[in-house]
C-alpha cells in the first residue's frame, strides 16, 4: 500500500487545502505535504531492491471485473526514477511559488497550491500504474489540474492557452482511448479480458493490428512529449502559465509521454516500435534541431525555455527509439536531468519576469551588475541545459548520442549538431539579459532572496552531483530498460573490433 | 601498493577546492581571497614537482601510472572510469600549467588589485587550473572531454569577466560557440570509438587502432583534429582568439597563450596511435598547421593593438606545434618542446604587455606607446628576453625549439620546410615591429598618461618567466626531452635532410635577421605615426591582415548569416504553417460551436469542465465501489 499512500498523500493534502478555510496557513501546509511526500518517496526508494530489479512494491485489486480492469500499482527502475523526479521537484517548486502574483490574489492562493498538490499525486499514480486502463484514466485526469493552473492562475492570454492545451491533449487522449478499447477486444478474444501489463505483454496480434494500436498510443504520447510537428501547444501554454505550473507541466507531466513510449509502445508493441523506429528517429532529430533554432530566435523568456525543451525531448525520444540499452538508459536519465535543469531555467526566468514586469528578452540588459546570484543561477541552469560535462544532462545526452550512433551513425551525428545550437541559445539568452551596460529599466530589480535561493539550490546540487556520479541512478534504470530492449530484441550492436585490454591496466585490486 | 604517483588527483583537487571555496565564501573573503587562490595553485605546483621527481626516479619503461578513482558511468555498452594517467607527457604539462599558472596568479594580485570582483577572478583562475589538469591527466577521452569543456567554461567566464562591456560578452560567446563546433568533432569521435572499439580509454583505444579500417582511423584523426582546431584556434576555427583578448591580460597570458590554446596539440600528441596509423589525417594536421602559422604571422604584422598582435603570434606559434605534431613520431616531441618554451616566452610577453597597459592607463594601441624602455625598465628587459626567445636568437629557448621543427619539416617535405622558414622570418618581422613601436623610438604618449613601472608583485613573475624564456633550451641537452617523451610518443626516425642541419640552422638565422632588419628599417629608424593610416592608405595585403584575413567575414557569410536566416525562416514557418494548421483545426471547432449559437470560449470551457468533472466523479465512484 506504500505506492497508494504516496499518490494519495498530496491528493488528500490538495483536497484539504481546497475545502478548508482560506488563510496563510495554506502555504506552509502545501510545503509540508509535498515535503512529506518526498520523505515517503525516499522510503519507497529504500524499500526498492536495486539488485533484484523488476516491478516491486506491487499492489493489485480487481476494479471493473467484466472489463478486466485492475487497480494495480508497482514501480520498476523507470517508474521509480520518474516518481523521484516528481517528488523531488514539487516541494521546491511549491516553495518557489509561494509569492507568485496571481490574477486574483497577491501571493499564492490555496486553490492554486491545491491544484499543484493534486497534480503531483496524479503524476505519481501515472508513473506507478501497471494496468493500462488505470493508466489511461490517470493520464487523462492530469489534464484537469493543468487546465485550471493555466486557465485560472496564468498570465495574459491564459484562457486561450488553456483551451489550446486541452484541445490538443484531448485529441491525443481520444486516439489513445480507441487503442485502449482495441486492447480489450484482443485480450477478450484471447481468453479472460485483462488490462494488466503482465497479461498484455506478448499478446498475439496481427502485424497491422499491432501497428494501429501502436499508433494510437504513440500519437497521444508524441503530443504529450511534444514531438515535432505536434509541439506548438507547449510554448503557447508555457507562455501563459506561472513558472511553477510550467515546471510541473514540462518537467514532470510531459515526461508521461516519453515514459509511455517506453512502457506501452515498446513494451506492448515491440514489433511495431521497430517498424516505426526510422520515422520516429527522424522526427526526433527534426525536433532537436527545430526546437533549438526556434529557441535561438525566441524573444519571450517563457517560450524560449519551453522551446529548448522541445529540443531536449527530441533527444529523449531519439534515445528511446534507437532501441539500444545504452541510448534508452540515457533517455530515462535524461528525463530526470531535463526536469532539473528546466526547473532552474523556468524558476529563474520566472523571478526575472516578475520583477521586471516583462517577459521580453529585450526588456533586460546588464542585470548581472545588480543581481549576481540571479545571473549565476541562470548561467548554471543554462550550462546544464547545454549539457556541459560535469553537469547531469551531459551523461544522458552523450549516452543517447553514442547509443544512437552505434545503430544509425548518420542520425547520431546529425543529432549531435544540437550541442552547437544549444550553446547558441543558452549563451545568447545570457548575453542579452545579463551582460552589457545596465539597462535603466531594470533598475528596480533585486537579487534572489533567501527563499528563492533555498528553492533553487537543491536543483543545482543535484545537477552537479549527478553530473559526476550518476551511477547509483543508472543502476536503478539499467535493468528496466534492458528488459524493454530484450522485448524489442534489437539491442546494442557489438563493437566491430573490440579493443583488447591494455597492458598498462592496473593489476592490483585494493592494496 | 601505496604509491605516491597514485595521488595525481590531489593536483586537481587543490585548485578545485580553491575555486569552490572562493565561489561560495561571502564578501568577508574579499580581503584575502586572492591569497587562497594563489596558495591553491602554488600547492598544486609543489605537489606536481614532488610527483615529477618521483616519476624521474623510476625506470624509463615504468613511468606511466594510471589510477582509477571511481566509475563515472557504466551502462549498456559504455563504461567510463574517472581515471588519471600520470606519465612523462602529463608530468611536463602539470609543471607548465601549475608553474606558469602560479606565476600568473601572483601577477594578478597586482593587476586586478582595483577590481571589486577580484575574488571571483581568482575563483575562475583556480577553476581553469583544475580543469586544465584534468584534461592533461585524463586516462579516458571522456574524462579528457570533461577537462576540455571545463577549460572552455573558464575561458568563457574569463573572456567575459568584464561583462558590462558588450564587446567582452560577445567575445566570450563567440569563443564558446566556435569551440562547440570543434566539440562536435570530439563527440562524434567518441561515438565512433565506442561503436568500433567499445571503449574510450586512451590506452585501450591505442591498442585497438591496428584492427580498425583505414577509413575509421582517418575519420577519428580528422574528427579529433576538428576538436583541436576549435580549442587551439587553428584555421578554420581561428576567429575567436583575437576577440578573446577582451579578457583581462593575465587571462590572455595563461589561457590564450601558455596553456589552454595548446590543448589541441596535446590532444593530437596524446592520440599518437591514431595519427601514426593514418597518413591522410597526418597530412591534414600538417596542412592546418602550415596555413595557420602563416595566417597568424600575417595578422601579427598588421595589428596595432599589442594584445592582438601577440594573439596573432600565438596562432602562428601553435601552427608550428600543430605542424610538428602532424609530422608523426619525428615531430611529436618537438611539438611539445615548442609548446613548453612558447608557454614561457609568450606568457612572459603577455604579462609584459599587461604591465605596459597597467602603466599607460589600459591603452592597448602601440601607436600611443614608444620609448617605454626608460619608463619601465624591468618590463622592457624581461620583454626583450621573450622577444629574443620567440624570434629564435641563438641560445635562447625558442631558437632550439623552432629550429627543430623547421629541420623536421624539411625532412618531411621541402615546401613545408620553406613555409616554416618563411614563418620564422615573418615572426622576426612582427615581433621587432612590436618591440620597436612599444619600447623604442620617440614618445607618442597621450596627454595625461604617465607610464610607470609596475609593482614588484607583477615584475617578479616577469623576471622568472624571462629567465625561463632564456634558459628553456636546456631541456634539449643530451636529447633529454625526446628521450623522456619517447615511451609515450614513440622513437623518432631521422629523415634524410636535403642539406646538412647546420646549413638549415644558418639559413634560419639569415631569414630571421632579414625579418628583423626589415622591421627595424620600417618601424625603428623611421618615425611611427601616432595615428594609424586608414585602410585606403595601406596596401591590400596590410588591409587583409588588419581584417584578420577576412576570417570573420567568411564566417558571417557562410555560417552566421545563413543560420540567422534559417532561424527566421523556421520561426515564420512554425508560426504560420505548423501552428496555423492547428489553429485552423481549432477554428473549425469554434465555427461549429458558433453554429450551435453558443459563445466560443465560455462554451468550450464549461464543456471541458463538465466532461472532466464527470469523468473524475465516475472514476472515483467506480474506485470507491469496487475496492470497498
Amino acid at each position: 500500500m506504500m505506492l497508494t499512500a504516496l499518490a494519495l498523500l498530496p491528493i488528500v493534502g490538495g483536497l484539504v487545502l481546497a475545502l478548508a478555510p482560506r488563510g496563510d496557513w495554506g502555504r506552509w501546509f502545501a510545503v509540508a505535504v509535498t515535503g512529506a511526500t518526498l520523505g515517503l518517496s525516499l522510503a519507497v526508494l529504500a524499500r526498492y531492491d536495486v539488485e533484484a530489479g523488476g516491478m516491486q512494491l506491487t499492489e493489485q485489486r480487481t476494479w471493473i471485473e467484466p472489463m478486466g480492469v485492475h487497480y494495480a500499482l508497482g514501480v520498476d527502475g523507470l517508474g521509480l526514477t520518474l516518481v523521484l523526479l516528481t517528488t523531488v521537484l514539487t516541494p521546491f517548486v511549491v516553495l518557489a511559488a509561494l509569492r507568485d502574483r496571481l490574477p486574483a490574489s497577491e501571493g499564492a492562493s490555496n486553490g492554486y497550491l491545491a491544484w499543484m498538490l493534486v497534480l503531483e499525486g496524479l503524476a505519481i499514480g501515472v508513473f506507478c500504474a501497471t494496468d493500462v486502463f488505470l493508466f489511461y484514466v490517470l493520464f487523462e485526469a492530469t489534464l484537469v489540474p493543468i487546465y485550471f493552473l493555466i486557465g485560472s492562475y496564468g498570465t495574459a492570454g491564459r484562457g486561450r492557452a488553456a483551451i489550446g492545451f486541452l484541445v490538443y491533449n484531448l485529441v491525443g487522449g481520444l486516439v489513445m482511448l480507441a487503442a485502449v478499447v482495441g486492447l480489450y477486444v484482443l485480450s477478450a478474444d484471447a481468453g479472460e479480458p485483462s488490462y494488466l501489463l503482465t497479461d498484455l505483454q506478448g499478446l498475439e496480434m496481427g502485424v497491422w493490428t499491432e501497428r494501429m494500436l501502436f499508433l494510437g498510443f504513440f500519437l497521444a504520447f508524441a503530443i504529450k512529449a511534444p514531438l515535432w510537428p505536434l509541439h506548438t501547444w507547449l510554448p503557447d501554454a508555457a507562455g501563459a502559465a506561472t513558472p511553477a505550473t510550467s515546471v510541473l507541466m514540462v518537467s514532470v507531466i510531459d515526461k508521461i509521454g516519453t515514459f509511455g513510449m517506453i512502457r506501452f509502445c515498446l513494451g506492448l508493441f515491440p514489433g511495431a516500435s521497430e517498424w516505426a523506429s526510422p520515422v520516429v528517429m527522424t522526427l526526433a532529430v527534426i525536433s532537436i534541431l527545430y526546437g533549438a533554432l526556434l529557441a535561438i530566435g525566441a524573444d519571450d523568456l517563457r517560450r524560449l525555455v519551453a522551446l529548448t525543451s522541445v529540443s531536449h525531448f527530441g533527444f529523449i525520444v531519439l534515445g528511446v527509439f534507437a532501441l539500444t540499452t545504452t541510448s534508452m538508459a540515457g533517455s530515462v536519465l535524461y528525463m530526470l536531468n531535463h526536469g532539473l535543469s528546466t526547473a532552474v531555467l523556468f524558476l529563474v526566468t520566472g523571478v526575472m519576469i516578475a520583477q521586471r514586469g516583462s517577459a521580453d528578452v529585450a526588456a533586460f540588459g546588464g542585470v548581472q551588475r545588480i543581481a549576481p546570484i540571479m545571473s549565476g543561477m541562470l548561467l548554471v541552469g543554462g550550462l546544464s541545459s547545454l549539457s556541459l560535462p560535469g553537469m547531469a544532462p551531459f551523461v544522458s545526452e552523450l549516452l543517447v548520442i553514442v547509443g544512437t550512433f552505434s545503430r544509425e551513425p548518420v542520425i547520431g551525428a546529425i543529432a549531435a549538431l544540437g550541442i552547437v545550437l544549444a550553446a547558441v541559445y543558452v549563451l545568447r539568452l545570457y548575453r542579452r539579459t545579463m551582460t552589457g551596460p545596465l539597462s535603466p529599466d531594470v533598475g528596480g530589480m533585486r537579487d534572489l532572496g533567501t527563499r528563492e535561493v533555498a528553492a533553487l539550490s537543491p536543483f543545482v546540487v543535484l545537477i552537479l552531483a549527478l553530473g559526476f556520479y550518476p551511477q547509483p541512478l543508472l543502476d536503478v534504470i539499467e535493468p528496466a530498460v534492458d528488459e524493454v530492449s530484450h522485448v524489442v530484441g534489437v539491442g546494442d550492436p557489438e563493437p566491430r573490433t573490440p579493443a583488447p585490454v591494455a597492458q598498462s591496466e592496473p593489476q592490483e585490486e585494493g592494496h | 601498493m601505496n604509491d605516491v604517483l597514485d595521488t595525481a588527483w590531489v593536483l586537481v583537487a587543490l585548485p578545485l577546492a580553491g575555486a569552490l571555496l572562493l565561489l561560495t565564501w561571502g564578501k568577508e573573503s574579499d580581503r584575502f581571497g586572492h591569497w587562497i587562490g594563489t596558495a591553491a595553485s602554488a600547492a598544486s605546483f609543489v605537489w606536481g614537482a614532488v610527483l615529477f621527481v618521483a616519476l624521474a626516479g623510476r625506470d624509463a619503461d615504468d613511468r606511466s601510472v594510471t589510477t582509477t578513482l571511481f566509475t563515472w558511468f557504466d551502462v549498456g555498452r559504455v563504461r567510463v572510469d574517472m581515471a588519471l594517467t600520470y606519465d612523462q607527457l602529463s608530468a611536463l604539462f602539470v609543471l607548465l600549467i601549475t608553474g606558469v599558472g602560479t606565476l600568473i596568479h601572483v601577477y594578478s594580485i597586482g593587476y586586478m588589485a582595483d577590481d571589486p570582483r577580484r575574488r571571483r577572478f581568482f575563483a575562475f583562475l583556480n577553476l581553469f587550473v583544475a580543469a586544465m589538469l584534468t584534461l592533461v591527466l585524463a586516462a579516458d577521452y571522456l574524462v579528457l572531454f570533461l577537462g576540455w569543456e571545463g577549460v572552455g567554461l573558464a575561458s568563457y567566464l574569463l573572456i567575459g569577466f568584464w561583462q558590462h562591456k558588450p564587446s567582452a560578452a560577445a567575445a566570450a560567446q563567440k569563443a564558446f560557440v566556435m569551440n562547440r563546433v570543434g566539440d562536435l568533432g570530439m563527440v562524434i569521435a567518441i561515438a565512433l570509438m565506442l561503436a568500433h572499439l567499445g571503449t574510450t580509454d586512451i590506452a585501450r583505444v591505442a591498442t585497438g587502432v591496428p584492427a580498425l579500417s583505414d577509413g575509421v582511423v582517418t575519420g577519428l584523426g580528422l574528427l579529433l583534429l576538428l576538436g583541436a582546431c576549435g580549442k587551439s584556434a587553428q584555421v578554420p576555427l581561428q576567429a575567436w582568439l583575437l576577440d578573446a583578448m577582451e579578457g583581462p591580460t593575465p587571462v590572455s597570458a595563461l589561457i590564450h597563450a601558455a596553456t589552454m590554446v595548446t590543448a589541441g596539440v596535446y590532444l593530437i600528441v596524446r592520440s599518437a596511435a591514431i595519427y601514426d596509423a593514418s597518413e591522410a589525417a597526418r597530412l591534414a594536421v600538417v596542412a592546418v598547421g602550415l596555413v595557420t602559422l602563416l595566417a597568424g604571422a600575417a595578422i601579427g604584422c598588421a595589428k596595432d593593438d599589442i594584445k592582438k598582435a601577440l594573439a596573432g603570434s600565438t596562432m602562428s606559434q601553435i601552427g608550428y606545434m600543430t605542424l610538428a605534431a602532424g609530422l608523426g613520431p619525428a615531430g611529436y616531441a618537438f611539438a611539445i618542446f615548442h609548446l613548453v618554451t612558447h608557454g614561457f616566452f609568450k606568457a612572459n610577453m603577455f604579462l609584459g604587455a599587461g604591465s605596459v597597459m597597467h602603466g599607460t592607463g589600459d591603452d592597448v594601441d602601440m601607436r600611443h606607446y614608444g620609448a617605454l624602455r626608460t619608463a619601465m625598465p624591468v618590463t622592457f628587459f624581461t620583454f626583450a628576453a621573450g622577444y629574443l626567445a620567440i624570434i629564435g636568437f641563438p641560445g635562447l629557448s625558442g631558437f632550439w625549439s623552432k629550429d627543430k621543427i623547421i629541420e623536421t619539416a624539411f625532412g618531411f617535405n621541402v615546401w613545408v620546410g620553406l613555409g616554416t622558414l618563411l614563418g620564422a622570418g615573418v615572426t622576426a618581422f612582427y615581433m621587432t615591429r612590436l618591440m620597436a613601436m612599444t619600447f623604442l623610438g620617440r614618445k607618442r604618449w597621450r596627454e595625461g598618461v604617465h607610464p610607470h613601472e609596475s609593482p614588484a608583485v607583477m615584475t617578479v613573475p616577469l623576471v622568472v618567466l624571462a629567465a625561463l624564456s632564456v634558459l628553456g633550451g636546456v631541456m634539449l641537452l643530451g636529447h633529454w626531452i625526446t628521450d623522456w617523451l619517447a615511451p609515450v610518443v614513440g622513437e623518432a626516425h631521422h629523415e634524410e635532410l636535403p642539406v646538412p642541419a647546420i646549413v638549415l640552422t644558418l639559413s634560419v638565422l639569415v631569414v630571421v635577421a632579414a625579418g628583423v632588419a626589415l622591421a627595424w628599417a620600417t618601424y625603428g629608424r623611421r618615425e611611427v605615426a601616432a595615428d594609424a593610416p586608414t585602410d585606403r592608405e595601406v596596401g591590400w595585403w596590410t588591409r587583409a591582415a588588419r581584417h584578420e584575413l577576412y576570417g570573420n567575414a567568411v564566417n558571417d557569410a557562410l555560417v552566421v548569416r545563413p543560420t540567422g536566416q534559417l532561424v527566421r525562416g523556421v520561426t515564420a514557418f512554425d508560426k504560420h504553417v505548423v501552428a496555423g494548421a492547428v489553429s485552423g483545426l481549432a477554428g473549425l471547432f469554434r465555427d461549429a460551436s458558433q453554429g450551435l449559437g453558443r459563445l466560443q470560449t465560455g462554451f468550450v470551457r464549461s464543456y471541458a469542465l463538465v466532461l472532466f468533472g464527470g469523468a473524475a466523479a465516475l472514476a472515483a465512484a467506480l474506485l470507491a465501489v469496487t475496492i470497498a
